[in-house]
């Protein structure tokens, strides 16, 4: 049995830190992102063979958790680019000053409002509008007229038909409460007193309320309206089974009703491979990735020389006008504001 | 002289059996644990305030995990004795499906509750009149027996296998009728068992968190869940660490409670379990009655997920020309496809290969250094005085903490897949000795010195006695490795690396993503899930031990 | 009394019991005698009321007890090997059909602490079971049955795990206390040994059914069968042909047995050849020595026919000796 344990010890031992370069073989590119990123094989691949590289993912839990964790390691840092970090949490992970400035190229073709971090530390890739979600059976079915404001939700006839989540557990639910607070301003406790005594529907994370609770999901639940993404209804129209020629949701796009989410990839400081990250960050901005990104992670590219896929343009509505917020202020009120949105709608 | 050294043998076989498993719990427990809470406990946040909240935190989480174990017992008690005492047919796959819920994703035991009871699942389709609208802490008491019963099912239903039948039909001779014979004799005989699973099951209740989260509708809070919420709001990780140092604190209090009430199981020799098929009226309806039940209770949920997966419900909205609803295989052959083209999309074969290979690694591992420790905790000195509780802290501690205290103090080598299986087995160590050790105590002694005074070497004597007496608490042990590791308890403490995805990896992607087709594929994956779980069960269960003496 | 009446089991499709009947009057002990898996410890399952018979019943004092449950039959069981409460100890053992009662506690103390004197364990009330040796385990067992004060006491072949000594002293303890409290008792085991020691009447059984029911005495002088007989260890039993009214003819020679009563010229019959030498008997045994066994008090011959006689003084192997032994007709 000693032998068994030795020999794991020295299996582990020669299988652990990633590996550094060796002069002849490909780098090793390491990225780290969150769960819900996705990138095409052929996409990643064509870096790879320009490159001479590998590229390795390392994905460990939503947006927050893997911030967080690349907060703790920042000494040791485990990879050399982060992707993932967004909006809402940009000032925490560049005040734990994490990343290494870099100006690439194709940052110039970016449009300034997506440019939220000055110091280019944190570069834009790509955007979504966090938006309700509706079902349009439901609401032909019931006569109902869809609502096109955040005030609408609090009248009598949508009682009990909306689904939000829980904004300190679920970043589509922050997202939802920062276009509330948006819009509002302070007041946006007494918005969330009306949305609940209009028995708004309080769940933990997207996944329950999309696939628990939102009447047009496969889950089939009480709710037809739901805090979702713009993407949404495209994607119900990609992966329907059997497949529709209409999106059976659409979003309310009503001012202030939608919330613009940026993903912002970053060098992480100490790393080993500065040429190759950087050339992963240009790869990120080419039009190759960011018209890779829609199908893939169902968010907008930044680049506005990227084509977007015939059903994003057809069933994925952008809002004219989202919510948005300066991430300072995000980062220096989130905690309050959360805990005035507990304080109202939980107890 | 000769005693002196007599002693000291003794006494270093006894650490010797400590080494495996201790170093173990040190390397992967208690270092990057007390680093985590070294670096973030502050004394400064003793606030009364904190305090506070703490405590009413803790409340309610001891409300919840005592009830919920209450419930559990409820339910699986008369269910151990339905298993271990009568012989009918569909038996090996009704507990087998007891068994299956415990691994699955919570994200799909939630959904799968909602198939079944939800405002517009399979129960108010059929009894529409029913208004079937169970509360949030119902739905989550009753998610935790779904998940649970089995602990009590298997562990308690061991020891009852093993009672001699005569001291029953000794105490019914004496003048006991059904009710005092369980009084009497049954139910102080089966203490030890008993102890152990409703300390199992209350440790999993006390830091449950997905089931609290997906099921509790934002309204409840435990220890576990406050940890992650305040873990979320790095860098004040310090109300965190409090709130994980009353956690360990209360699993330590609540294991040495454990220790106090377990007294030395009686030694009994009855390998061979009698099985009747139920005869009398009473057995009868027992039987008939506790068959349906269990069935409701686990095949309903359960089935919503093979019956999804190849279902297509109403047809979906946006429809022109033919509906096609009813029977389909696509979801299942969705998954051979990797429609995006993504980096990430995950081959179900070999995900599959890679659970089970997990699986397989962790149940060998978590034998080998679960036997030893619960071999010299079967007959405890001093020492055992001291380590016994310490073993079922990875159990009772918050998962969010220990993850961050791997990160800090192994970082990088958190993404070898390696490590998999040691993660999984922090998690079912203490199940293993927690179910070997009251197996192992009740080998009469004898037994072993007879063998040994034959000449059998310790490890002979293992292979030869204990080994076929322990068989099926063996095969018990090994169940619950095996399901740990395929439902991937502990594997947040890790960095997944994506080319060595698992089955659970694979669901979590696929609900993820709005879509029918990504839902129908999540629902088949979990089937699949499902599926295994069933057969690795079963097949484990038939699986003899080489050489086993049947006595 | 307890009466059996009938009794058919079967299990797993073959005959277990067939067609048992027998009586226990108060103050009899009964023995059932029969080799392993007889059916023997079916039958006393069935007369507790733990297992059901195909067909037949038990009745006791004239009540049918079909329905009536084992803890309210008043029966006391003592097991082989003693079944025992290893979470009690032995006073609590002995005390627990009486706790069932519901007898008040002084009641209960007085009790424990006669049935342990009964057995000779007084004193032994705060020791666990399991520190006990295997003769005390038994008595334990057995004060544990005699404490209710039972109707009928049943013994399912208590005595196989000990050694011989302390079953011979066990076995008298057992005559004397059954004697003394007058309980009307089932004996069940394989070795007639006890069986001749306790019975007031024997019942051998085989392949289910009763094939010899009597005194040990009549039993023995009277077998009935040539299972009997062998199962017995009577002697030596063998084949032969009646050829004439008194004459029957074997391969060991011919022997002078009255056998026409109850079997006609050319029929195949059993016959007994009683081991000990009978100096008026016209029937001899002859042969050459070909083993010869020490017995204590006399030798146990066997000659190379196989038969076999006891001699008090050893002849040699080898030698050509002749024995006259008294031969019967089996049944």
């Amino acid at each position: 049995m000693k032998r068994i344990l030795l020999l794991a010890l020295l299996l582990l031992a020669a299988c652990s830190p990633r590996a550094t370069e060796t002069p002849s073989g490909p780098q090793t590119i390491t990225i780290m992102t969150h769960d819900s990123f996705a990138a095409s094989e052929e996409v990643v691949k064509a870096f790879e063979d320009a490159n001479h590289a590998k590229v390795v993912f390392l994905q460990s839990g939503d947006t927050g958790a893997v911030l967080n964790k690349a907060i703790l390691t920042k000494d040791a840092p485990l990879a050399d680019v982060l992707f993932g970090v967004d909006n809402t949490f940009l000032s925490r992970a560049l005040d734990a000053d994490i990343f290494e400035a870099y100006e690439p190229l194709a940052l110039q073709e970016i449009p300034a409002a997506f440019k939220l971090d000055p110091s280019n530390r944190a570069l834009p890739v790509d955007y979504g509008d966090v938006c309700i979600n509706y079902d349009k059976k439901y609401f032909a079915d019931h006569n109902l007229i869809v609502p096109q404001s955040l005030e609408d939700l609090t009248r009598p006839e949508y009682a009990g038909l909306l689904v939000v989540e829980n904004p300190a557990t679920s970043s589509t639910g922050l997202a939802f409460l920062f276009a509330t607070v948006a819009h509002y301003g302070d007041s946006f406790t007494d918005y969330w007193q009306a949305l609940k005594d209009n028995g708004v529907v309080v769940v933990d994370g997207w996944e329950t309320a999309y696939y628990t609770n939102f009447s047009a999901s496969s889950g089939r639940g009480p709710q037809p309206m739901v805090v979702s993404y713009g993407s949404s209804p495209a994607a119900e129209v990609i992966y329907a089974d059997p497949p529709v020629t209409d999106a059976p949701t659409a979003s309310i796009l009503g001012p202030d009703t939608c919330f613009r989410q940026i993903e912002f990839v970053g060098i992480l400081k100490g790393t080993q491979n500065r040429a190759l990250a950087e050339k992963f960050v240009d790869f990120m901005l080419s039009r190759q990735f960011q018209e890779d990104v829609p199908l893939q992670m169902f968010v907008y590219p930044v680049n506005p020389n990227a084509n977007l896929p015939e059903a994003f343009t057809k069933y994925a509505q952008a809002p004219k006008q989202t919510a948005a917020l300066p991430p300072d202020v995000i980062a220096e009120n989130r905690d309050a504001w959360i805990q005035a949105w507990t304080d109202v709608v939980l107890k | 002289m000769g005693n002196s050294a007599l002693s000291v043998s003794l006494w270093l076989k006894r650490i010797l059996l400590w080494v495996p498993p201790l170093s173990f719990l040190a390397i992967l427990f208690f270092f990057p644990l007390s680093k985590i809470l070294a670096l973030t406990f502050d004394f400064q946040t003793l606030t009364a305030d904190n305090l506070q909240l703490a405590f009413r935190v803790l409340r309610f989480t001891l409300y919840q995990a005592v009830l919920s174990t209450l419930l559990t017992l409820l339910l699986g008690l008369p269910s151990a004795y339905l298993f271990a005492r009568f012989d009918f047919r569909g038996k090996s796959f009704l507990r087998a499906l007891t068994a299956v819920p415990f691994m699955l994703p919570t994200v799909v035991v939630a959904s799968s509750f909602n198939a079944i009871w939800g405002g517009r699942g399979l129960f108010s389709f059929f009894f529409p009149s029913f208004n079937l609208h169970p509360s949030a802490f119902t739905l989550i008491l009753l998610a935790h027996v779904f998940y649970n019963a089995t602990i009590v099912i298997r562990v308690v239903g061991n020891a009852l296998s093993s009672l001699d039948p005569k001291l029953e039909a000794a105490a019914r001779s004496l003048g006991a009728d059904s009710f005092r014979v369980w009084w009497n004799v049954i139910l102080p005989l089966l203490r030890p068992s008993l102890l152990a699973s409703s300390l199992l099951v209350f440790l999993f209740d006390f830091t449950s968190f997905g089931v609290i989260l997906l099921l509790g509708g934002s309204q409840f809070s435990t220890l576990e869940v406050e940890i992650y919420l305040r873990v979320l709001k790095l860098p004040n990780l310090s109300l965190a660490a409090l709130l994980s140092v009353i956690q360990l604190l209360c699993t330590l209090l609540f294991s040495l409670l454990y220790t106090r009430l377990v007294t030395r199981n009686p030694q009994q020799l009855n390998p061979r379990p009698v099985l009747l098929s139920p005869k009398t009226f009473k057995q009868r309806v027992f039987v008939s009655l506790f068959c349906l039940l269990l069935s409701t209770f686990f095949l309903a949920p359960l089935s919503a997920l093979p019956f999804r997966s190849l279902f297509r419900l109403e047809a979906d909205r946006g429809q022109r020309g033919e509906v096609q609803y009813g029977f389909t295989t696509d979801y299942y052959t969705e998954l051979f496809v990797n429609r995006r083209g993504s980096v990430f999309y995950v081959p179900p074969i070999q995900a599959t290969a890679n659970s089970l290979t997990y699986a397989g690694a962790t149940v060998i591992l978590s034998l080998l250094l679960g036997f030893p420790a619960a071999f010299a905790l079967a007959r405890p000195t001093r020492l055992e005085k001291v380590l016994d509780p310490l073993i079922m802290l990875p159990l009772g501690s918050s998962a969010v903490m220990l993850g961050l205290g791997f990160i800090i103090t192994y970082g990088q080598w958190l993404t070898s897949p390696l490590l998999v299986p040691f993660a999984h087995t922090l998690v079912a160590l203490p199940f293993v000795i927690r179910v070997l050790q009251p197996a192992i105590a009740s080998i009469p002694e004898r037994l072993r010195q007879a063998a040994a005074a034959l000449g059998a070497s310790p490890f002979e004597v293992w292979k030869t006695i204990d080994l076929p007496i322990l068989r099926r608490a063996t095969l018990s042990a090994a169940t619950f490795a095996f399901t740990i590791s395929l439902g991937e308890f502990g594997a947040t403490l890790l960095i997944s690396r994506p080319e060595y995805p698992t089955i659970p990896v694979a669901i979590e992607r696929f609900l993820s993503q709005p879509g029918g087709l990504n839902y129908g594929q999540a629902m088949a994956m979990a089937t699949i899930l499902m599926s295994l779980t069933l057969v690795g069960i079963l097949l484990i269960e038939k699986f003899r031990l080489p050489k086993s003496g049947e006595f | 009394m307890l009466e059996v009446h009938r009794i058919f089991k079967t299990y797993e499709g073959k005959p277990l019991l067939e067609d048992i009947s027998f009586k226990v009057d108060t103050g009899e002990t009964v023995c059932l005698l029969g080799a392993s898996g007889s059916g023997k410890s079916t039958l006393l399952r069935i007369i507790a009321g733990l297992e059901e018979s195909d067909a037949g019943f038990v009745s006791f004092n004239g009540m049918d007890l079909t329905s009536t449950p084992p803890h309210l039959r008043d029966f006391g069981l003592v097991f082989q090997d003693y079944a025992l409460f290893p979470h009690l100890n032995v006073n609590e053992n002995v005390a627990f059909g009486l706790k069932m009662r519901r007898l008040p506690q002084t009641e209960i103390a007085r009790r424990v602490a006669s049935s342990l004197e009964l057995v000779n364990l007084t004193g032994f009330g705060t020791r666990k079971v399991t520190d006990l040796s295997g003769g005390e385990q038994q008595r334990v067992a057995l004060a544990r049955a005699l404490a209710i004060q039972p109707r009928l006491l049943m013994f399912d072949e208590p005595l196989g795990a000990l050694d011989r000594t302390l079953r011979e002293g066990l076995l008298n303890e057992l005559r004397t206390i059954l004697h003394h409290t007058q309980i009307p008792a089932i004996y069940v085991t394989h070795d007639q040994e006890e069986a001749f020691t306790l019975a007031d009447r024997i019942l051998i059984l085989h392949d289910g059914a009763i094939l010899r029911e009597g005194t040990p005495a009549g039993v023995w002088s009277n077998p009935g069968s040539a299972y009997v007989a062998k199962f017995l260890g009577l002697g030596n039993v063998f084949e032969g042909v009646v050829s004439d009214e008194r004459k029957v003819e074997t391969r060991y020679g011919d022997f002078t047995v009255q056998c026409t009563h109850k079997h006609s010229k050319g029929e195949k019959v059993h016959l007994l050849a009683r081991p000990l030498p009978a100096e008026s008997e016209a029937n001899v045994l002859q042969g050459v020595v070909s083993d010869i066994i020490f017995q204590q008090e006399r030798f146990k011959v066997t000659l190379d026919t196989g038969l076999y006689v006891y001699i008090d003084d050893a002849p040699k192997v080898g030698e050509s000796i002749l024995a006259r032994v008294k031969v019967e007709c089996l049944g």
